[in-house]
């Protein structure tokens, strides 16, 4: 893992420890900060570490890839982080074995509408394929929409931007639209909140209740292997709706 | 578990490593089958299903990885800030197509919640 040919000089090696120390440094001083303001939502560590490391980074005039010699030491492990999901996944399957149908159907209609309502309504507003295909991962949990919008030739750092601010919007906006369309049910309501707003609308969404936590925990993983298996199928589709070249 | 408790240290840290191991090594055949078995699958996404399975098959123990993976679900925020920080090379891009990227991305968020939501609810209610 250490033997990348830029990797080997003592220069090389300070600056990927520098990138390390700074990202961490960064994350769990804004996850701490987060803390002692009473943990609103707003204050997303992953949110205000990115946007504290761009500004030095501009302002230093580091270029991304040089940063990457270090960064991609960290990123490296959401490798293992997606598979880690199988644990909860694991510990989840009695609810999926009691309501298997009722809960594979709505999590695969939902990731269905989702990468169409999003693709289709970025195609006709003239976004570029790249756009396009970033969106079919839109709503999946950050790690997953990385991997899955590299594999169908998206651009994984917007990816990655969509996945937070997703999870953001979905923290306030769900709660309210769910209430609206008279959701009430618990596992309707965590379903919905962990398939649109993975972890960060889990966070939300256990607020309401055991129930809701767990079914929405339950959605990130369900969602993620959904949208990776209608990813491909959506570019097809997206093909022969002219909507990508 | 019993002994003193440098030993005990010794155990969790082990716990942890062999835990890792364990995940990488589902995330190395999951790569493969993705890569090889052509399955359209990110190799990660087959990894985290063959990890299900195999825990479900009784063929692996849940706490023999859930220290690990614990660990790095709960830190899972610090590993995509560096991805994060790659958009600063889309910087461009954004600015050329913020209505696209954000109307598209509140259409989806819209549809999944209704989707879901009013779709569970109706097949519970049967």
């Amino acid at each position: 893992m250490f033997a990348t040919p830029g990797a080997t000089s003592p220069e090389a090696i300070l600056q990927a420890g520098a990138a390390i120390a700074a990202t961490a440094g960064a994350y769990y001083g804004a996850a701490w900060l987060q803390r002692r303001l009473g943990g609103s939502f707003l204050l997303n560590p992953v949110l205000i570490a990115v946007t504290v490391l761009i500004v030095a980074l501009e302002l230093l005039g580091i270029s991304f890839a040089s940063y990457d010699r270090g960064g991609w030491l960290i990123s490296f492990f959401l490798g293992p982080a997606v598979v880690a999901l199988g644990v909860p996944l694991h510990h989840q399957m009695h609810e999926i074995t009691r309501r298997g149908v009722a809960i594979l159907g709505s999590i695969v209609l939902g990731s269905l509408a989702g990468i169409l309502a999003g693709t289709v309504t970025a195609g006709l507003l003239g976004g570029s394929p790249e756009v396009v295909r970033t969106l079919v991962a839109r709503s999946v949990t950050t790690p997953i929409a990385i991997a899955v919008s590299g594999r169908v030739g998206g651009l994984p750092p917007l990816a990655a931007a969509i996945s937070v601010a997703t999870g953001m919007i979905v923290s306030v906006m769900g709660p309210l639209l769910l209430r609206r369309l008279r959701v009430r049910t618990p596992t309707a309501f965590g379903l919905a909140m962990g398939s649109a707003g993975h972890g960060i609308g889990t966070a939300r969404a256990a607020e309401e209740g055991a129930v809701e936590g767990a079914t929405s925990g339950l959605a990130i993983g369900l969602m993620g292997l959904a949208t990776a298996i209608l990813a491909p199928v959506a570019i097809v589709l997206l093909r022969l709706l002219h909507l990508l070249p | 578990m019993t002994g003193s408790p440098k030993s005990r240290i010794y155990n969790t840290a082990l716990r942890y490593a062999a835990g890792l191991g364990i995940l990488l090594l589902f995330l190395g055949a999951g790569e493969l089958l993705s890569r090889y078995g052509h399955v359209p699958l990110p190799g990660s996404v087959l990894g985290m299903v063959l990890l299900t399975a195999a825990l479900h098959g009784g063929l692996l123990r849940a706490h023999w990885v859930a220290p690990a993976a614990t660990l790095l679900i709960r830190n899972m925020g610090f590993l995509f800030v560096p991805p994060g920080v790659g958009i600063m090379v889309h910087f461009g891009l954004i600015e050329r197509e913020w209505l696209p990227i954000v109307a598209g991305g509140l259409a989806s968020i819209v549809a999944v919640l209704l989707t879901v939501g009013l779709l569970q609810q109706r097949l519970e209610r049967r």
